[in-house]
């Protein structure tokens, strides 16, 4: 097995074509000003701008990234 | 809860020396004459692992001769899933793959049929069958954290606390589940529908365990775990409007909806902290995490083609 001594354990990650993890605690401000307090341990927050759940992901950028896909 | 009614000669005589602690004469037992006499058996014997049977003495969970019991179901069922499973794809990166990969499975949706045309007796059947996993979300996953590296561990737990309500009873999904149940005028009691739930229920669920239970697939565990995710948010959403259009309660709603968003999150850790991890630590367990991953998404097409078809009866 191969392991490295420290894990990276980054507080935000960009998914590929998908969603800004966030961990932690946190207040995302929308487009609208509207402001969210994240209540999970790690948050989705949406990229693609299709969520239809906004500012959190719902798998939405899959259906998107499908169709460009075919 | 007590135990099921038996379904076949091998889970009436099993059941009976649970009930009775008379398990010697399990030496020699009736073969299962259909599929669901074995599942369900081998279901009683893993729940003897999870919260138990109230007309079963405890001190019987790690009987030596139900587990021998349990080992030859167990044995037979991997292999009959192994069977069914396609080779893995080997491409990079192994996130993206995993994620085309579930894409591209195209199979009948339950979820579907209840966002536009389920009758309401319909649903209440889907609920009474999903209440076997429901009552119990995520324990299976939780079997596998201590066979986990460090890494990974952790990568589980952070997915799993939040699984767990972090901490608060109250948004605990299994918990959001009976709730619902409750609200819907349904027994919200653990395991009260094993008794109502066909073959590939019992089969959903024993997959998990097996999975959960053995070290030895723990990736095949972890890649049941990242296709549920990963097939989750879309279904999640489809069956709370299926719910409200049919007029259900908020509390059965809420837990689908709670869905929608924790499992957009859950199906990237699974996937990038959970799985990528596991195979960038251990590369060659990489045919069982998709093994596990064809497991769940093949699970759930069988009982959604079996529903959907009586149904339309």
């Amino acid at each position: 097995m191969n392991r490295p001594e420290r894990t990276d354990h980054p507080d935000v990650i960009l998914c590929p074509d998908g969603p800004m993890l966030l961990r932690g605690d946190h207040v995302v401000q929308d487009e609208d000003g509207q402001q969210h307090r994240t209540s999970r341990p790690v948050s989705a927050v949406c990229r693609c701008g299709e969520s239809m759940i906004p500012p959190w992901c719902d798998g939405t950028h899959k259906v998107l990234s499908q169709h460009c896909r075919r | 809860m007590l135990t099921p009614q038996a379904r076949g000669p091998l889970s009436d005589r099993v059941l009976a020396a649970m009930r009775d602690g008379a398990t010697a004469h399990l030496v020699q037992v009736p073969e299962a004459e259909v599929a669901e006499d074995a599942q369900l058996t081998l279901w009683a014997l893993y729940e003897q692992h999870y919260r138990g049977f109230d007309d079963v003495p405890a001190a019987l969970e790690w009987d030596p001769h139900l587990i021998a019991v349990r080992r030859h179901l167990e044995e037979d069922f991997e292999r009959i899933l192994r069977d069914r499973t396609p080779p893995a794809p080997h491409a990079e990166p192994f996130a993206e793959t995993f994620f085309a990969y579930i894409a591209d499975h195209d199979g009948p949706s339950v979820a579907a049929h209840v966002q536009r045309a389920a009758t309401s007796e319909q649903v209440r059947e889907l609920l009474r069958h999903r209440s076997i996993y429901h009552l119990k979300e995520s324990d299976h996953t939780t079997w596998a954290i201590p066979r986990l590296s460090d890494p990974v561990k952790a990568a589980v737990m952070e997915l799993q606390f939040d699984e767990y309500g972090c901490g608060d009873p109250d948004r605990l999904h299994a918990h959001l589940f009976a709730l619902g149940l409750e609200a819907s005028g349904l027994r919200r009691e653990y395991g009260s529908y094993v008794d109502d739930a066909p073959v590939e229920i019992l089969e959903q669920n024993n997959a998990m365990s097996l999975f959960g239970l053995n070290r030895r697939l723990r990736a095949a565990s972890l890649g049941f775990l990242a296709a549920f995710e990963a097939t989750s948010s879309t279904p999640s959403r489809r069956m709370a409007q299926g719910l409200d259009r049919l007029g259900f309660p908020t509390a059965m709603i809420d837990y689908y909806l709670e869905h929608v968003e924790a499992d957009a999150v859950h199906e990237q850790l699974a996937v990038r902290t959970i799985c990528g991890v596991l195979l960038q630590e251990e590369p060659d367990l990489l045919e069982d995490v998709y093994f596990g991953a064809w497991t769940s998404m093949d699970l759930e097409d069988r009982y959604a083609e079996r529903m959907l078809q009586e149904w339309a009866a």
